[in-house]
């Protein structure tokens, strides 16, 4: 049944009884063309774009729990394409451009809210890096303004703009087609769409194995049974090196807990995203009035999706340094995300060290803004076996090869 | 917020430790590409018991070797450089 | 007034006034705000999120899902804090929030017209044409609940970092008995609870224990213990690793006490949680109307606070515990029937019960006026009850949250119609209603022996015996009711998110069948009280709607904090300065003086530049940049990193750390060297001092001081621990001033030293060490302006001093700060790493290739400087940047183009005085083979053009070092 506005109210009337499952909860066949591991965002995605732009293939979703329950339902849904290098910038403003579309698309409102991303300076030092950035950007083809202080307080006037503030804000620069999205119904919207076209999606279903022949992947071994399987995408986050390590590879890939945590509601008091490098924090407001913040990671590895009470406090601090008037409201929730990080903390796509194998990994805390992106991408390899001409250079030979894609350094940050 | 032994210094928090990788090997520098970019870049990422290397920053800036499991984040042992392991 | 005319634990002697939406109301010392408003008779509070239904006090404490307040009190202002927690204070003003014009009439309350066009997940089903952003900003105003103030929040908020041996959550009977227990065998003792009075529910339901009244007991025997850490207003908020906890303590109260709030940051040996357990509501249709309260809070306001909500009540249970709140409120004059969903309900005496029956409706739009009841059997049959409150118990959820966030496990258990804890994680002991349905008895002996356990974990022996009470009845078993299995399915598990049991039955049909998704798809249990009162009622729906059992739907994850904590004491005195402290040089307060701007640079403060009358920032960088070429300037170099290196084996260890070769250095000799990361990327540049054969000195820049320890540790530690070396970060402990200019060595002359400073003796790039002023000290020939310079060392607490004596010497001194200094190395091409340099900067970009070239030994990053990436020929190399236009100095983070597309940026510009135009540096593609090419250069849209030549621009022979 089509979503509108029409058919609530059809439904309304007839007590919202008649609606139908938005996805089906099928028992896994034997054999699939393509098995994609990992049902969060990155995993419905490329089961989506799969069926949709390469018909005709038997594709199953295996998901060890509920779907959109890893790093998806746990981000601060951050979306934006504000990136340095041009190979960043064309796969995640292919991303965005997709999420432009996204709701209609699917047929289900996945919220994109286009309220900006401020990212501050706070020395002259920042704003020539910050500078260099956005000239990149703009010869990039993304939209963005660099702003002075002036314009930075027009457009946030919380910011701690008062006399002897820790980090004083000299500037910033903003993409206004970044925003927020409602990160929930990116996977369920993605899941719903990809039912229909009838790719199975199995929840419940933990990966234990990979049947591997003569060097290339045939099946899948799971707690529900063994699939057979044309080729294997694997869309697991910070699990990927779990799934690598059973199918006999490395990655170049280390494991961290992101803390992301929300205020109580409050009526509108923040417009847009903001993000401060000096402090690594990142806040925005949802629609539904709280704050949802954020910043670094806990800097050693971890699988544990637990809240770490030192870094929380630092991430507030850092945030309350930006805005004082948010002192007194209150921490509803906290929580971590388990993020897949590469040294140059840019993703993996591309073919595995396994025939018929592939990657979708190493997205670190990027991986939601990238979702349709990275689905497409791994769409792509697994009907054709060969890259998309976006998703090159973020092969996993760039390691060897010494050419990686490193954001941070392009922000000047010397690691 | 973990609690670590330094082999030092005992039992302390968190914050003053910093984690500083997975131990490695050196390779010498006449060996390819590919074996230089796997002791830069390959990571074991275990999911369970890890082996890794922390210093006591912000104590007495020696540097140990820790099995933690990455899950629980309890402690297994907690050895200097060198010990038996 | 429904205040009682006796009883309670207010202090009548103390009435305090209070402004509830503009009306002047009084309460007492020892009132909520909630305790407050139903004694002066107010009924609706607040509104629902959702629908805007009116909303009165439902519960008693942190379990309050309805009574969202906004509470101003001089420079507190609270934009949603719940009445149920906010004690009472003179001069409160207290409003209702997310209502217009008042939370009586609400405008807004017509949307609960149309509700049943928006169930649970309406907005994923519509508002997608033409975009979300056409309905958002409406829907966002309409959305929030309190108005947040946008001026800083003032208030003080403090820190405690604290170990214990036995952390006891919950000052209850079980806590009380585990506490005691655990300080009479000697062990330090932290017992916290969210009350300012020991006891928990004994304050309420009183009991006899050791012959006394049990509240009276429980206030005795804290007083008793000895060494413990009594933390009252106090609520353990979270669990985290390894047995550390987040404890909030309200401090407005307390004496002495200059912050709001405070954080206890608690490492707890052994941990006993005694946290009790939260009543839950009964669904029926129309359970959340103003007057529809937990039975159990009912029970508290009659007790605690003296207030009797209603005098014509119904009380709606399927569990013993009500029983309680009816005695009470029959004590205090009220008229009550229950209605008990067991068929086999137990008789009391002097209470109309009626056995099978369950709440099926109810009426009155600002405060409950009937109730239909039915037998459970039979709902058509109806049975209309008037009432003004209505009590509900829907049976006990255990506070299992800090159990389950810490790791522990959880079982549902069918006869205690509840989730109880499972295995428990080591060191932690369980007691009271947190484990299951108890009585007092229970609940002390529990108590007890988990005190016990605590104690026999850390070697020790309990002195007390275990505390004794009156046996009683046993209580009959619960019956578990979900929701009542009518047509009208607006029956509310959430109250605040207005979630339905309509809502849970669209998101089973709909497939959103896992725990999880009902969370995120309904909003069930994301409110503020975090499903206290709703979780497990909608789990238990869930698995009805989904044919399976409740332990197998299980719950979602239980997640700090227990109650919403403010940002402000998370964050304690952690702010402004204290953020991230500013490191200050020794003659900062002589900078001022002399008329210096300063600006942080790396962690420091520094002079940005030494202002005259009248004169610009810009004006005095030409100024003193000129100065220095022509005379001679002083530059507090203080903050640049020094680390000495010394041992048997520093040399060869200083050899692998950096690029460039150290062991060959001469003693009192300096050379500017490179240090790479293991991916060969320059991480710092600095001089490197060999003050005798076995010692060295670096200079690493100012804010890599810390990396390159760092470094230095790491390496020598992991990979050569036989080297013998060791290091020392002496940076603080000298003072250092740069004397620069053609007559530096005049002014240096003038200094009385024991140094030779003759050309011969120390010429550029060599150090010596002696006497200075009287002084020990360090005079280096070193130049970071490409004039004769030296640097002049001395102890940092005399650094002051002898800043001012240089100033005194005679000569014409110009003090240049960090922009004239970054003015003249960009004159001479000399890098300044994290500016020119960035994170994928390589030696050759840099063009220094001799010692990958020559140098013998391997070196941290050397195999990385030869991957097919390193030795790409259009790698970006640091190049000079000449503008066509010689008045127009390009913006640092312009890019140079070719064919639209970038090959590379300026990484530095200004105006040189010494050239007379501009210039620049850069990292440009190939660079170094387009020397004297013109190339396009962009910033913000718009092009200039500029010629690619040499990185130093002025002096390239380097005579003036000697000048």
């Amino acid at each position: 049944m089509r979503y509108s506005a029409l058919s609530l109210v059809r439904q309304g009337l007839a007590g919202q009884t008649g609606w139908p499952q938005a996805w089906r909860s099928p028992s896994p066949r034997s054999v699939y063309d393509a098995v994609i591991v990992g049902g969060g965002g990155h995993g419905l995605a490329t089961a989506y774009y799969l069926a949709k732009n390469h018909p005709r293939r038997r594709i199953a979703v295996l998901e060890k729990g509920w779907l959109g329950g890893g790093n998806t339902g746990r981000n601060t849904t951050i979306v934006r394409s504000n990136y340095f290098f041009p190979e960043s910038a064309a796969i995640y403003d292919f991303a965005l451009r997709l999420y432009e579309g996204l709701s209609q698309d699917l047929d289900y409102n996945i919220m994109l809210s286009q309220r900006g991303i401020l990212m501050m300076g706070h020395s002259e030092h920042d704003m020539e890096l910050m500078t260099r950035s956005v000239n990149a950007m703009l010869l990039n083809g993304i939209d963005v303004e660099l702003l002075d202080a002036a314009q930075v307080r027009a457009e946030v006037p919380l910011l701690n703009f008062e006399p002897g503030a820790r980090y004083e804000i000299h500037g910033g620069f903003t993409q206004r087609r970044g925003g927020i999205a409602r990160h929930d119904a990116v996977a369920w919207g993605y899941a719903r769409a990809a039912s229909a076209l009838g790719v199975d999606i199995i929840q419940g279903c933990e990966v234990t194995g990979f049947d591997i022949v003569d060097g290339r992947v045939a099946g899948v071994r799971t707690g529900l049974g063994r699939i057979a399987a044309g080729s294997v995408g694997l869309c697991a986050a910070g699990h990927s090196g779990v799934l690598a390590g059973m199918a006999g590879f490395t990655l170049p890939i280390q494991s961290y807990a992101l803390q992301a945590m929300v205020s109580e509601p409050v009526k509108p008091v923040l417009d847009t995203v903001v993000m401060s490098a000096a402090t690594g924090m990142y806040v925005s407001q949802s629609d539904k009035g709280e704050l949802v913040f954020g910043a670094g990671l806990d800097l050693y590895p971890s699988y544990a999706q637990r809240g770490n009470l030192p870094v929380e406090r630092d991430v507030i601090a850092g945030m309350l340094e930006m805005f004082p008037a948010f002192r007194r409201l209150k921490l509803l929730r906290a929580w971590a995300g388990l993020v897949d990080v590469c040294w140059d903390y840019s993703p993996i796509i591309g073919p595995a060290p396994v025939g018929g194998m592939y990657l979708n990994c190493g997205w670190g805390t990027g991986g939601f803004k990238a979702i349709p992106a990275g689905g497409w991408m791994l769409a792509h390899l697994l009907a054709t076996g060969r890259h998309h001409p976006i998703s090159a250079p973020f092969d996993l030979g760039r390691f060897t090869s010494g050419r990686l894609i490193d954001e941070a350094a392009g922000a000047g940050i010397a690691h | 917020m973990l609690r670590l032994p330094c082999p030092y210094c005992g039992e302390r928090d968190e914050p003053e430790f910093r984690f500083a990788g997975e131990p490695a090997v050196r390779p010498g520098s006449d060996v390819g590409d590919a074996v230089w970019a796997a002791y830069l870049y390959m990571r074991s990422n275990e999911k369970g018991p890890h082996r890794e290397v922390w210093s006591h920053a912000g104590g007495c800036g020696q540097f140990f070797l820790l099995e933690r499991d990455t899950v629980s984040h309890a402690v297994l042992r907690a050895l200097r450089p060198g010990e038996a392991s | 007034m429904r205040r009682l005319a006796a009883g309670g634990a207010i202090d009548r002697t103390r009435p305090l006034g209070f402004i509830w939406e503009g009306r002047k109301l009084s309460g007492f010392a020892g009132d909520t705000i909630a305790s407050a408003l139903l004694a002066n008779g107010i009924g609706v509070i607040g509104r629902s999120f959702k629908y805007h239904r009116p909303r009165g006090v439902y519960g008693a404490w942190t379990e309050e899902p309805n009574a969202i307040v906004d509470v101003a009190l001089g420079a507190r202002h609270d934009p949603n804090a719940r009445a149920s927690l906010v004690p009472l204070e003179a001069g409160m003003v207290v409003g209702g929030v997310n209502a217009w014009p008042n939370v009586r009439r609400d405008a807004l309350g017509l949307i609960d017209l149309f509700h049943r066009f928006i169930p649970a997940g309406f907005y994923y089903k519509t508002f997608k044409s033409p975009s979300w952003g056409a309905f958002e900003t409406r829907i966002r105003a309409m959305a929030g609940l309190g108005v947040m103030r946008p001026e800083p929040d003032r208030l003080l908020y403090d820190t405690r970092h604290v170990e214990t041996d036995v952390l006891v959550v919950g000052g209850g009977a079980a806590g009380v008995a585990a506490a005691r227990a655990a300080a009479s065998a000697g062990l330090g003792v932290m017992l916290a609870d969210d009350r300012a009075a020991w006891g928990g529910v004994l304050q309420a339901e009183g009991g006899v224990i050791d012959g006394m009244e049990a509240a009276a007991w429980a206030a005795a025997a804290v007083g008793e213990m000895r060494g413990a850490t009594l933390l009252g207003r106090t609520t353990v908020f979270g669990a985290y690793d390894h047995n550390a906890f987040g404890l909030l303590e309200q401090r407005r109260d307390a004496a002495g006490g200059w912050a709001e709030e405070r954080v206890w940051l608690v490492r707890a040996r052994q941990v006993v949680l005694a946290a009790g357990a939260i009543e839950r509501p009964l669904v029926f249709p129309g359970n959340d109307r103003p007057g529809i309260m937990s039975a159990a809070a009912v029970l508290q306001y009659v007790r605690h606070y003296a207030v009797l909500p209603g005098r014509e009540v119904v009380i709606a249970t399927n569990n013993d515990t009500a029983y309680a709140t009816a005695a009470a409120l029959v004590a205090a004059g009220a008229s009550v029937t229950v209605a008990d969903a067991r068929p086999e309900a137990p008789g009391r005496d002097g209470l109309r019960v009626r056995a099978g029956c369950v709440p099926v409706g109810t009426g009155g739009r600002h405060g409950v006026k009937w109730v239909d009841l039915a037998l459970r059997d039979a709902l058509s049959n109806r049975e209309r009850v008037r009432c003004d409150l209505l009590a509900i118990s829907g049976g006990w959820s255990p506070s299992v949250h800090l159990h389950s966030q810490a790791g522990g496990t959880l079982r549902w258990d069918d006869a205690a119609a509840a989730f109880l804890p499972g295995v428990a994680r080591e060191g932690w002991h369980l007691a009271g209603a947190v484990t299951g349905p108890v009585g007092l008895g229970a609940a002390l002996g529990q108590g007890h022996a988990a005190g016990v356990a605590a104690a026999a974990a850390l070697g020790r022996v309990v002195h007390v015996a275990p505390p004794e009470t009156p046996a009683r009845a046993v209580e009959a078993p619960i019956g578990a009711m979900w929701f009542v299995d009518v047509a009208d399915r607006r029956q509310w598990i959430d109250f605040q998110n207005d979630v339905t049991l309509g809502d849970v039955a669209l998101a089973a049909r709909e497939n959103y069948a896992s725990v999880e998704h009902l969370k995120r798809y309904t909003t069930l249990g994301m409110a503020n009280d975090q499903g206290k009162t709703s979780n497990i009622n909608g789990i238990a729906a869930l698995a009805a709607m989904t044919g399976r059992a409740i332990g197998e739907v299980g719950t979602t994850t239980f997640r700090p904090p227990y109650v919403p904590v403010s940002l402000g004491a998370l964050a304690g005195m952690r702010h402004g300065r204290l953020f991230a402290p500013i490191r200050e040089v020794p003659a900062a307060a002589d900078h001022l003086a002399n008329g210096a701007v300063m600006r942080e640079y790396g962690g420091w403060r520094r002079p940005a530049a030494y202002l005259r009358i009248g004169e610009t920032v810009a004006a005095a960088i030409a100024r003193e940049a000129a100065s220095v070429r022509q005379g001679v300037g002083l530059f507090d170099g203080s903050s640049l990193g020094k680390i000495e290196v010394a041992g048997p084996d520093a040399a060869a260890f200083l050899n692998v750390m950096f690029y460039n070769e150290v062991a060959n250095l001469k003693v009192g000799r300096l050379r500017y060297c490179l240090m790479l990361r293991e991916t060969g990327v320059v991480f710092d540049d600095g001089v490197v001092a060999r003050l005798a054969a076995e010692r060295y000195l670096l200079s690493p820049s100012s804010s890599h001081t810390e990396g390159v320890l760092a470094m230095l540790r790491a390496w020598q530690q992991t990979e050569f621990p036989a080297m013998r070396v060791v290091f020392h970060d002496v940076t603080a402990a000298w003072a250092t001033f740069a004397v620069s200019g053609p007559r530096a060595g005049v002014l240096v002359g003038r200094l009385s030293s024991d140094i030779d400073i003759g050309d011969g003796a120390l010429p550029h790039m060599a150090v010596a060490e002696g006497v200075i002023e009287g002084l020990p000290g360090r005079i280096a020939r070193v130049s970071f302006t490409g004039e004769r310079g030296y640097e002049i060392s001395v102890p940092a607490r005399h650094g002051a001093a002898m800043w001012r004596h240089l100033l005194g010497l005679g000569e014409d001194v110009t003090l240049y700060g960090i922009e004239a200094l970054s003015v003249l190395r960009a004159e001479k091409g000399f890098i300044l790493i994290g500016t020119d340099t960035d994170g994928m900067t390589l030696p050759a970009d840099l063009g220094i290739t001799a010692p990958l070239r020559n140098k013998a030994v391997d070196f941290v990053g050397k195999r990385s400087l030869l991957t097919p990436d390193a030795l790409r020929a259009d790698r970006r190399q640091f190049v000079g940047v000449l503008p066509e236009d010689p008045g127009f100095v390009p913006a640092v983070g312009s890019h140079a183009m070719v064919d639209g597309r970038s090959v590379g940026w300026v990484t530095t510009s200004c105006h040189s005085p010494a050239l007379g135009r501009s210039i620049g540096l850069g990292m440009i593609e190939g660079g170094r083979g387009r020397i004297g090419e013109t190339m396009e250069i962009f910033h913000l849209g718009k092009t200039s053009r500029a010629v690619i030549g040499e990185a130093c621009h002025f002096d390239r022979a380097g005579e003036r070092l000697h000048g």
